[in-house]
C-alpha cells in the first residue's frame, strides 16, 4: 500500500510536467508574470502613493517648522510685553516715590508755615497784651495822679491846719503844683532830705517825663 | 520521510483508505489554459491582490494632506515601515527617497502574496511558487547591479569588489568569493529564502490539516479518531506562527533588498 502509494504519486507527478513537479524549477507564466505584477505595482507606489505621501509629510514639517516659528514668535512678543510692562512698574514706583516725597516736602512746609503763623498770633498777642498793659498803666497813672494830688492836698491841709474848703481854689492850687513840678520849678529836695536831693530829682523828672509822655 | 512512513502505517491497521501526505504537488494548480500559456490559481490571486492593493493605495493616498484622515493614517502606517525603518535606516538620509518606491512595492508585494496563505479563501502562498520570488529577486539584482556600475563604472564595480590592502596572492580567492556572492549567492539566497519559508510553511499546514481530518474520518477507534482535536489545535497553531513568518519574510525581503542597495550607494567597501 505504501509502495503503491509512493509510485503513483511519482508517476502522476511525472505526467503532470516539468513545473510541477519540481518546486525549484519556475513555471515561467508566473514569473512573467510577477514581473508583470510588480510593474503595475511599482507604478502605483511610484506614481501615486509616495508622491502624494511625501508631498504631504514635506508640507507636514513645514508646518510644525512654522508652527516652531509662530511660537518663537509668541515668545518674543510675550517677553517684550513683560520688559515693557516691568518698566511701566519701575516707572510707578519712581513716581510713586517722587510723590510721597512731595507730600512728605508739603508737609513739612505746612507745618512751617503753620509754625510762622503761630508765631505771629502769638507776637500779637503779646503785642497787644503789653499795650493793654500800657494803657492800663497809663490809665492807673493819671488816676493815682489825681489821687496823689487829693491826698497830699487833705495831708497838706492837716499839717498846715489850713482847711481848703474851697475847692475850686483848692484844685487850682493842686494843678499849678502839678504844673510847676511838670516843667521842673519845683524843687523836691526843699522838703526832703539834702542827701538824696539829686537822684530824687532825677527820679522825679523821669516819672513826670513818662507820665507827661503817656498823658 | 519518516512522516510518510508514520502516515502510512497508522491506517495499516484500521485498513482503509492509506494517508497519503502532501506532496509538492499540492502547489500545482492550473486554471485554464491560453494556448501555450498556463494560468495558475497563484497567478489568479496575484491579479486579485494587486488590483486590490492598487486601488486601496491609490484611493487612500489620493487626498493626501497635512492632516491625515484614518484612512491616510492607516497607509502612512504601512509606508513608512518600508520607508523609515528599512530604506532610511539601511540606505542612509542622503540617498533613500529615490528607492522609497522600489522598497514599499517589494514589502508591500511580498507582505501580501505571503498572507495569502493564512487568508482563508485562498490558505496558499503566492510566494510558494518559487516563480514569484525569483521574479522579484530578478528585480532587487538588476537595480543594485545598475546603481553600482552607475555608481563606480563596469571596471570600478569588479575592482570594488577587492577590499584594499590584501596580500596579492590571495585577491584572486576573494575576487572569485565576492563575484559569487554578488552575482549568485545574493540572488539565490534572496529568492529561495522567501520561496522556501513560504513553501515548507504552507506543507506544514497542509499536513496537519489532512492529518487532522484522516484521523477523524478513517480512524480506527476513538482514540485515533480524537488524536484529530489535538492536530487541529496544532494546524491553527501552525497558521499563526505562518502569518508571523509571512511578516518577517517580507521585512527580511525588503531589508536584504535595501542592504544590497545601499552597499552599492555607499562609497566605501
Amino acid at each position: 500500500m505504501h509502495i503503491t502509494a509512493t509510485v503513483s504519486s511519482v508517476v502522476g507527478l511525472a505526467a503532470a510536467g516539468e513545473g510541477e513537479t519540481m518546486p525549484l524549477i519556475p513555471h515561467w507564466e508566473e514569473l512573467v508574470f510577477g514581473l508583470v505584477m510588480f510593474a503595475i505595482l511599482f507604478w502605483v507606489v511610484a506614481k501615486k502613493v509616495a508622491p502624494n505621501l511625501e508631498k504631504a509629510y514635506e508640507e507636514r514639517h513645514a508646518a510644525i517648522e512654522g508652527g516652531i516659528a509662530q511660537a518663537e514668535n509668541a515668545q518674543a512678543e510675550a517677553e517684550a510685553a513683560k520688559a515693557q510692562y516691568e518698566a511701566q512698574l519701575a516707572e510707578a514706583r519712581a513716581e510713586a516715590a517722587k510723590i510721597r516725597e512731595d507730600a512728605r516736602a508739603e508737609g513739612a512746609a505746612i507745618v512751617a508755615e503753620m509754625r510762622g503763623q503761630a508765631q505771629d498770633e502769638s507776637n500779637r498777642i503779646t503785642d497787644s497784651a503789653q499795650k493793654q498793659i500800657a494803657a492800663e498803666r497809663q490809665q492807673a497813672s493819671v488816676s493815682l495822679r489825681g489821687e496823689v494830688g487829693r491826698l497830699s492836698t487833705d495831708l497838706a491841709g492837716r499839717i498846715v491846719g489850713h482847711e481848703l474848703q474851697d475847692s475850686s481854689s483848692r484844685q487850682g492850687l493842686i494843678d499849678s503844683f502839678l504844673a510847676e513840678l511838670e516843667s521842673g520849678k519845683v524843687q523836691p529836695e526843699k522838703v526832703g532830705a539834702a542827701a538824696a536831693s539829686t537822684t530824687a530829682a532825677e527820679q522825679g523828672q523821669l516819672d513826670l517825663g513818662d507820665a507827661g509822655r503817656d498823658a | 520521510m519518516t512522516l510518510s512512513a508514520l502516515a502510512a502505517t497508522l491506517p495499516a491497521s484500521g485498513g482503509g483508505e492509506s494517508y497519503q501526505p502532501p506532496t509538492p504537488a499540492i502547489f500545482w494548480q492550473p486554471l485554464f489554459e491560453v494556448g501555450p500559456i498556463t494560468v495558475t490559481n497563484q497567478m489568479a490571486w496575484a491579479a486579485i491582490i494587486t488590483g486590490v492593493l492598487s486601488l486601496v493605495l491609490i484611493m487612500l493616498s489620493k487626498n493626501a494632506s497635512v492632516v491625515p484622515s484614518k484612512g491616510q493614517w492607516l497607509l502612512e502606517g504601512v509606508y513608512n515601515f518600508p520607508r523609515n525603518s528599512v530604506a532610511r535606516d539601511m540606505i542612509g538620509t542622503k540617498e533613500f527617497k529615490k528607492y522609497v518606491p522600489l522598497l514599499v512595492t517589494l514589502f508591500l508585494m511580498v507582505l501580501f502574496y505571503n498572507l495569502a496563505g493564512s487568508f482563508f479563501l485562498t490558505m496558499n502562498p503566492v510566494t510558494g511558487k518559487v516563480g514569484f520570488p525569483i521574479a522579484l529577486t530578478l528585480v532587487v539584482y538588476v537595480v543594485y547591479h545598475w546603481v553600482s556600475i552607475q555608481k563606480m563604472g563596469l571596471g570600478g564595480y569588479f575592482k570594488h569588489m577587492i577590499p584594499p590592502g590584501l596580500p596579492g596572492w590571495i585577491v584572486p580567492f576573494v575576487f572569485l568569493l565576492e563575484l559569487i556572492t554578488y552575482f549568485i549567492t545574493r540572488p539565490l539566497t534572496l529568492a529561495l529564502r522567501l520561496f522556501g519559508n513560504m513553501f515548507a510553511g504552507h506543507m506544514v499546514i497542509y499536513l496537519f490539516v489532512t492529518g487532522a481530518f484522516y484521523f477523524l474520518l478513517h480512524g480506527d477507534g476513538i482514540l485515533l479518531q480524537a488524536l484529530s482535536v489535538p492536530t487541529f489545535i496544532m494546524a491553527g497553531v501552525m497558521v499563526l506562527f505562518e502569518i508571523l513568518v509571512q511578516f518577517l519574510q517580507a521585512f527580511v525581503f525588503t531589508l536584504l533588498a535595501a542592504s544590497y542597495i545601499a552597499a552599492a550607494v555607499s562609497d566605501d567597501h
